[in-house]
């Protein structure tokens, strides 16, 4: 029994991470119609960003969560400026091979760099040790990342469906030309549009870099799993997102502690069966 | 990416160019050895060209993307290799189950992966992949990291002696002519106008009367099994099967070559499998410089390059002869 709550719990924590990613993703894809590529890169960005800031400017990690997701989300907004801005026009899929490059490009810098060994990362001493639940002993900051990313999540998802400013977003995902036309700077808007997707990433990197070690390559497979999630979720919707992630990491978790041979494939399996039975994915709808 | 008309004197035009342009390529590749050009980089080039000859069907002609295309070299290669080694199969026999079996997967994969389009239809495949990466990582026949080493080459047809360096050259070099132009013929028949048809179209193409999920689905099917006898004739070659030939890595570098070289050109995918390999071969010694460098090839490709090298070379020659 003390098993399965433990498999639950990373299963609940790789959720949380997935519905972060997917989230950041799928604002991205809404308003540019890119697949962000990079989207792993820049969340081993954001945990490369804590531990520098920790280890050569003495920055703790509170401060490494508002400051790495503005250093990795400005990085994004330069490289939506002076690369994908130009691609808009093209077929999409010229942006996804853009953006794949630069995953390779990141990767490889970081790697040369640093190895494929990971860089440990404390947990912060605020939330050092555990409380035993009764019936299994949670340790404080793995309850701590599934709470903040819920918070994360939803405040995003209230954010863009019920105020002022997620309504011109919405509306310039429906028709860019119309809003532009009303007097909203349309580009500027795609462009904080991405720096905040990207900025998600980081921050899923900084809560991720106490859990698994600090490492080059954290995102490069990450990314893979989180398109599965993205294709099971569908696009269509922010809550979709969000939903389909913290239930895929739980399916995850569960299939770790009855079949784990194939706790890798588990999710990609999902993917292969919503497919079949509903394309558009769970929460989409077909373009 | 542009339609190449059919020309009416057979001397002048596309097919002229065509003809010509094979006829040179094979001479000198059938010489390339002889004038000291090591002979395993050259089947390494070959067979990564037919590789993405394969995946440029798919990508040039059918318009679809497949981020997952290492999965049918990958298969066909340890296919190959388990029956060359395990069943004794003869190596003409070993590479047809290893193509085979590719065919099967790109069936299944395939079916699946043209039910969404675009951006999804990379998603899908890339995740299907990455899926069949972790079977073949985990299930005991192809030896996790190890891979299935020590593949015998044996006698092609019961006479030829494969381990000859320049016997396995030319066989590989008479595949590889074979396939491209099967390709090319693909590309020219009636079936290949219809796909570019939905290419450039879809709805218009279905409004016709073509069923284009089937038309799709054939171009899959073809382009797997292509890129399947890449894989099970590189596994004799090398006598290797590895986990390199399924990672994601390998289907990004197929795209890479594609695209260097120029996507929906016939001889693109030839010479960016051959710059990409020479790439490779030069940069071995630099470690993490090759993916730094192959991701810098991709940006540069996208931004300002985006007919690749024999698209441009193309797109010259029209306006010079304009």
């Amino acid at each position: 029994m003390q098993a399965l709550f433990g498999q639950l719990l990373i299963g609940l924590i790789n959720g949380a991470f997935y519905a972060m990613l997917s989230l950041g993703l799928a604002v991205i894809f809404g308003l540019l119609n890119i697949i962000n590529f990079t989207h792993g890169a820049q969340y081993m960005m954001g945990a490369f960003c804590a531990w520098f800031l920790l280890n050569k400017a003495g920055v703790g990690y509170w401060w490494a969560l508002l400051l790495a997701p503005i250093a990795v989300g400005a990085i994004g907004m330069l490289i939506e400026r002076t690369m994908l801005a130009r691609l808009y026009k093209l077929d999409h899929l010229y942006g996804l091979l853009l953006t794949f490059g630069l995953a390779l490009i990141i990767q490889g810098l970081f790697r040369n760099e640093f190895g494929s060994s990971g860089l440990p990362y404390q947990i912060p001493s605020e939330l050092t040790g555990g409380m035993n639940l009764g019936f299994m002993f949670l340790p404080i900051y793995r309850g701590w990342v599934i709470v903040a990313s819920l918070v994360v999540c939803f405040s995003t998802w209230y954010v863009i469906e019920r105020t002022k400013l997620g309504s011109y977003l919405r509306a310039a995902t429906e028709n860019p030309a119309l809003v532009q036309a009303f007097g909203v700077n349309v580009p500027r808007m795609i462009t904080l549009t991405f720096g905040f997707g990207v900025g998600l990433a980081a921050l899923a990197g900084v809560m991720a870099a106490p859990i698994y070690q600090v490492n080059p390559l954290m995102g490069a497979d990450m990314i893979i799993v989180v398109f599965a999630v993205v294709v099971i979720g569908g696009m269509g919707s922010i809550m979709g997102a969000i939903l389909t992630g913290f239930g895929l990491g739980v399916v995850e978790g569960l299939t770790k502690y009855f079949y784990p041979e194939a706790s890798n494939t588990v999710i990609f399996v999902v993917m292969v069966i919503v497919l079949m039975v509903r394309p558009a994915g769970l929460f989409g709808r077909e373009r | 990416m542009s339609v190449a008309t059919e020309a009416v004197s057979p001397w002048r035009g596309p097919h002229a160019t065509m003809v010509i342009g094979t006829a040179l390529m094979a001479a000198a590749l059938a010489i390339a050895p002889l004038v000291g050009i090591y002979p395993v980089f050259l089947m390494k080039a070959l067979c990564f060209a037919l590789f993405a000859c394969a995946f440029n069907l798919l990508l040039g002609f059918g318009g679809l993307l497949s981020f997952g295309h290492a999965m049918f070299l990958g298969t066909a290669g340890y296919v190959c290799a388990y029956a060359a080694k395990v069943w004794g199969f003869p190596p003409e026999l070993a590479i047809a189950t290893g193509t085979a079996a590719a065919a099967v997967l790109g069936a299944v994969v395939g079916a699946l992966a043209i039910r969404r389009q675009g951006i999804y239809f990379a998603m899908i495949t890339l995740a299907v992949a990455q899926m069949m990466y972790f079977f073949y990582l985990q299930t005991p026949f192809t030896h996790g990291e190890d891979g299935i080493q020590a593949v015998p080459r044996g006698h092609l047809f019961g006479i030829i002696d494969l381990s000859q360096p320049l016997a396995i050259y030319y066989t590989v070099l008479t595949i590889f002519i074979a396939a491209f132009l099967l390709i090319y013929r693909i590309i020219h028949s009636p079936f290949g106008q219809v796909l570019k048809a939905i290419r450039e179209n879809e709805p218009r193409a279905i409004s016709l009367g073509y069923d284009a999920d089937r038309y799709k689905l054939l171009a899959f099917v073809l382009s797997a099994t292509l890129a399947g006898l890449a894989g099970a004739t590189k596994a004799i070659v090398f006598q290797l099967a590895s986990l390199t030939d399924v990672h994601w890595s390998m289907s990004g570098e197929v795209v890479l070559m594609t695209l260097l070289g120029g996507m929906g050109t016939i001889f693109g995918p030839v010479v960016g499998a051959f710059v990409i390999a020479g790439l490779e071969n030069y940069l071995a010694g630099f470690g993490e410089w090759v993916t730094i460098i192959t991701g810098a090839i991709f940006v540069v490709c996208v931004l300002a390059f985006r007919r690749g090298i024999v698209g441009e070379i193309a797109a010259w020659w029209a306006r010079r002869t304009a």
